[in-house]
């Protein structure tokens, strides 16, 4: 990360950790336990890649998505699979983020958060990315394309349920 | 190389995320047993079809080496039609002949039941009389000599093989051509005697023993054994023991001999006889 004030090193770091933690508990305990209708499968643990800061540094982005990937797939014994579609993510959030910027930029000292940018802005920066995380894992996952529809029919409902959830968390928790 | 090394710098970012995504996907093929068989098996499957594909451009370019080969086999072969050979025949004989009427027919048949261990030993096949076997016909194997035709019923038929001490057959030593009795002594189920061949004959070990012929029931020279050795016996005449080349212990398949000239040359002997 890029450290610039004392304030960042106390208040982000520990938070993340924390964040990184309970997700990663929720999805492993929780989420990965649930199965709606037999094929919808939610990953909320990518709310950790999506609330890091702006000025997150791009190659802390890549090992932080790694990370918390494996240790979702060393939990579901897919090595492997989380970390690559996650690993993905990661790398696509600075231009997503770039497209996503307002006029004059992000502001210094905020987050992307509904928050500072508000309910439309977080949920198309969300949505573009679940979608991407999904469709990357869950075509991994099947790898073949036979039932192509019908795989691309569960990425389209379990980004919806895992947008759903992000954008919840944002009213529920994270209200600041 | 100092610009290779900014490019690197520069896109340090690409770089890194696709060694990390590289790591993730070893992960992923080397660890999970669905992707890792996915993967070999489209890996063969590609291997075969490229394997294939060489296989027949392979083909193609010793198609000028096969021709080669096929047309030296087709000249073999056409060597060896009787058309290529002239005949030295009169032709007004050759209107007389009988040269060119099929004699022997062979009829396939399975052995059904077999024994070698008794001193009238017989073997059962399944072809009879509505096969078109009848008795006194040959029979023999791949490997020579099995029998005679003795009984038969509507779809079986008996055979007094060589092993069994009341058949004589009328054998000949290839080589030099003198013919003697070969009859099986009741001991040894690999082991025949051959009896009767004159004492100035030439006879040697590893001689082939055929059928002569004379008989109207085998053609001439069907192979029955080789002489294991030999030893003068009462005065004038050899006797020498043949090893069979039949094996009787495993014989499964054999082929009936139909002479269709059988019946007329023992007709014909028989006024001889009579006379």
């Amino acid at each position: 990360m890029n450290w610039k004030t004392p304030r960042d090193m106390i208040e982000v770091l520990p938070r993340n950790i924390l964040r990184f933690a309970v997700l990663v508990f929720l999805q492993v305990f929780l989420l990965n336990n649930i199965q709606l209708s037999g094929f919808i499968n939610p990953y909320l643990y990518v709310l950790f890649i999506l609330l890091l800061p702006f000025e997150t540094a791009r190659w802390f982005l890549l090992f932080a998505a790694f990370t918390l990937g494996l240790t979702i797939d060393i939990f579901s014994k897919t090595p492997g699979l989380h970390s690559s579609a996650t690993v993905l993510m990661a790398f696509l959030r600075p231009y997503v983020l770039n497209y996503l910027a307002p006029r004059g930029g992000y502001d210094p000292g905020t987050y992307p958060r509904v928050y500072y940018y508000g309910p439309g802005w977080f949920f198309k920066y969300a949505s573009v990315l679940i979608f991407i995380h999904h469709l990357f894992l869950f075509y991994l996952e099947v790898f073949h394309f036979y039932d192509f529809f019908f795989t691309l029919w569960r990425v389209v409902l379990s980004s919806a349920f895992s947008v759903f959830l992000v954008v919840l968390s944002q009213y529920f928790i994270y209200r600041r | 190389m100092r610009n290779l090394f900014r490019f690197i710098t520069r896109h340090h970012f690409v770089f890194l995320f696709v060694l990390i995504q590289l790591i993730s996907l070893t992960l992923l093929f080397q660890h999970n047993n669905y992707h890792r068989t996915v993967i070999a098996n489209t890996t063969r499957s590609i291997k075969g079809v490229l394997n294939t594909r060489i296989y027949t451009l392979r083909e193609y370019l010793s198609l000028r080496e096969t021709n080669k080969e096929l047309l030296e086999e087709n000249t073999r072969l056409r060597n060896q039609l009787i058309d290529s050979y002239k005949t030295t025949e009169v032709p007004v004989e050759k209107e007389f002949d009988s040269a060119y009427n099929k004699q022997y027919e062979y009829i396939p048949a399975k052995v059904v039941n077999n024994s070698t261990n008794k001193q009238h030993n017989f073997i059962t096949i399944n072809k009879g009389r509505i096969h078109g076997i009848e008795k006194e016909m040959g029979v023999v194997s791949s490997n020579g000599v099995v029998g005679i035709i003795t009984g038969i019923s509507q779809n079986f038929s008996t055979i007094i093989p060589v092993l069994n001490i009341n058949l004589r057959l009328s054998a000949k030593i290839e080589e030099s051509g003198y013919f003697g009795s070969l009859f099986w002594e009741g001991k040894d189920s690999r082991r025949v005697s051959l009896i009767d061949i004159p004492h100035h004959a030439e006879v040697s070990r590893d001689n082939q023993v055929v059928t002569s012929g004379y008989s109207a029931i085998f053609p001439a020279g069907i192979k029955i054994g080789t002489i294991e050795d030999y030893k003068i016996t009462g005065g004038n005449f050899y006797k020498a023991t043949v090893e069979l080349s039949t094996n009787f212990q495993n014989l499964s398949y054999v082929y009936v001999i139909r002479n269709h000239f059988q019946q007329e040359q023992i007709e014909l002997e028989n006024t001889e006889r009579y006379d």
